[in-house]
């Protein structure tokens, strides 16, 4: 299929259907409101399901309910529409069922603002909702990769059966670019039958089937729990991905960015390459699993005096680079979080502090 | 001579973990008639709710799901929209209901979600130990109501059943009680009546039942039946407050 022009919000929509995803809750917020205003008559069209709840903590127990009776499903919100999203998502991880959300990050705490940041890091890798549980993390820096990303998250959350979110920013969802949707990513749902309340009748079975997170023995919960941190063990393995620019050179510095900001340091890489100055690059594609052995050995090589996370987010990346470091090369931040994204120019004259 | 007399086969041969005199274990028993008799075990899917109920899975034999408190509603929505040929029910208690879920239940019989709730209305939080509920009666005592349940201050009880058949679209909204014999025969009629309309294709119903909590009442199961009777009643009308056939 040829290239489309698509703005962020609508081509994560497209995504989804294109995946093979047809059911689609989801509540109003800005910046991330086209993608049900696009879904809403393009479900029509290809006969799936559309429905607007009435709160964020509504939508994610719909997710739940539909995805507990063996349906792929999948909503989009942004950081004050996730927060409330958190209670659902860490019942629907506690309950192993399969789901994607979309995180169009706005700026916060609180309101905040709704222009792009990064705020919701912490949030999506370590804290969402009570419990012992992860989440999948994925970040796109470009349209393109945003749609590639949705398309691929519906096989790895059931894969896992976890939920499994997409981390993009307001700019993601605002901007448009050229966007290909690749048929082989295109995945039929996984059988389900084996824990899904489908209905006996429907998988011709005698027996039931249950989807809970309640387990008040003890052994039993920490046996659950188990199950979990497997799970995150074998993403651990499996699922890190991650892209790195001008890592051939004998860099300096070693910016670690994700999403938006990174496009931003490219640029400034770039720049700099020009002035004579090396600065290479890892970008993580998964926030959990965090890419830990490429950033350290990124981070020692021979040349490379130290390492900058440079995040639309007051700090919330650099424990993970620090944790990923060692302590083997200083770990310095350089961000901004109130919906301005950062300059090539400003991250330019951040990093020859560093020089 | 054959029996006369069986277990229903949607229920199943757990003992409960209900106090003795608890009302859950007749309506269970309803439930599960219903659905045997209507012979939709094997394509219904029961929710259950945060409560003395969550382990409602426990005694039922066919597919369940656990909410969360008060979300059932919108997760019988998620399973009804993805899979309309499959039968849903939440089963839910007042605090669970009318008190963290209530923007749950409004919402999805206002867009007239295709499943049915049974709300077991029994004035009192039970699983966490008896504090207030929204539908707690005027001076009831409680444990966060030790000197009674303060009108001025926290406002009359709520009748849901009311509340929810002002609203113009749900199919079929009725009280009844699980107090005495004549009144559990009626119950189960329409309990049978909301699942038919479900099978039918109509939209959303609520069975509301009064009920008992001897243990967090502080009373005998046979005082409480009475206190229910003289107390809860007459604020809480038994009968159908909206109908398919009067919309």
């Amino acid at each position: 299929m040829a290239k489309v022009l698509m703005k962020g919000n609508e081509a994560i929509g497209e995504a989804a259907i294109r995946a093979g995803c047809l059911n689609y809750f989801a509540y109003p917020i800005t910046p991330q409101s086209e993608v049900a205003e696009y879904l809403v008559r393009r479900m029509k069209e290809v006969g799936g399901v559309f429905l607007q709840g009435e709160s964020e903590v509504a939508v994610s127990y719909m997710i739940f309910g539909a995805s507990a009776a063996g349906a792929r499903v999948f909503t989009t919100s942004s950081s004050p529409g996730i927060s409330l999203m958190s209670e659902g998502i860490s019942y629907i991880a506690g309950a192993q069922c399969p789901a994607v959300f979309v995180n169009i990050m706005r700026g916060g705490p609180g309101l905040g603002g709704i222009l792009p940041s990064q705020a919701d890091y912490l949030q999506a890798t370590k804290g969402m909702g009570h419990g012992d549980f992860r989440l999948l993390v994925m970040a796109p820096a470009s349209v393109q990769e945003a749609v590639t990303m949705v398309m691929k998250a519906f096989p790895l959350a059931e894969k896992y059966r976890n939920p499994v979110m997409i981390l993009g920013d307001g700019l993601i969802g605002q901007m448009m670019e050229p966007v290909e949707f690749f048929d082989d990513l295109k995945t039929d749902a996984t059988n389900k039958d084996t824990w899904a309340t489908n209905g006996m009748d429907h998988r011709g079975s005698s027996q039931r089937n249950l989807v809970k997170s309640l387990f008040l023995d003890p052994e039993a919960l920490n046996q659950n729990n188990l199950t979990l941190k497997a799970k995150y063990d074998q993403m651990k393995q499996e699922e890190v991905r991650f892209e790195t620019y001008n890592t051939d050179t004998d860099y300096q510095v070693l910016i670690v960015s994700y999403g938006t900001m990174s496009r931003v340091c490219r640029t400034a890489i770039d720049n700099m390459k020009k002035e004579g100055v090396e600065v290479g690059m890892v970008r993580p594609q998964t926030l959990f699993p965090f890419p830990e052995k490429q950033v350290l050995a990124a981070a020692k090589k021979k040349s490379c005096k130290s390492v900058a996370s440079i995040e639309m987010s007051m700090g919330q990346m650099i424990e993970d680079i620090q944790i990923s470091v060692q302590g083997k090369r200083p770990v310095h931040w350089y961000g901004k979080c109130g919906g301005d994204v950062p300059t090539p120019e400003e991250v330019t004259e951040f990093i020859h502090t560093l020089l | 001579m054959g029996k006369t007399f069986t277990k229903p086969e949607a229920l199943s041969d757990q003992i409960t973990h209900y106090c003795p005199g608890c009302t859950h274990g007749v309506i269970h028993r309803l439930v599960a008639e219903v659905i045997d008799e209507l012979g939709i075990r094997g394509r219904t899917v029961g929710i259950a709710p945060v409560g003395c109920a969550v382990l409602a899975y426990n005694y039922f034999t066919f597919d369940f799901q656990e909410a969360a408190h008060g979300r059932a509603p919108a997760m019988a929505t998620g399973i009804k929209r993805v899979r309309p040929d499959l039968m849903v029910f939440t089963y839910q208690g007042d605090g669970d209901l009318a008190s963290i879920g209530m923007g749950e239940i409004i919402h999805a019989a206002n867009r007239g979600e295709k499943f049915t709730t049974i709300f077991v209305n029994n004035a009192i939080y039970g699983m966490t130990g008896g504090q207030m509920a929204p539908t707690s009666m005027p001076n009831q005592r409680t444990t966060t109501s030790p000197f009674g349940r303060d009108v001025d201050d926290v406002g009359m009880p709520i009748k849901v059943a009311e509340l929810i058949a002002a609203l113009q679209t749900p199919a079929y909204i009725v009280r009844q009680a699980v107090l005495k014999p004549k009144h559990i025969v009626k119950a189960k009629k329409v309990i049978k009546q909301a699942f038919q309309y479900q099978m039918e294709g109509r939209c959303f119903s609520l069975v509301e039942l009064v009920s008992t909590c001897p243990t967090n009442w502080g009373l005998t199961p046979v005082d409480a039946i009475k206190w229910a009777e003289d107390n809860m009643l007459p604020y809480y009308p038994l009968g159908e407050y909206k109908t398919p056939e009067a919309a």
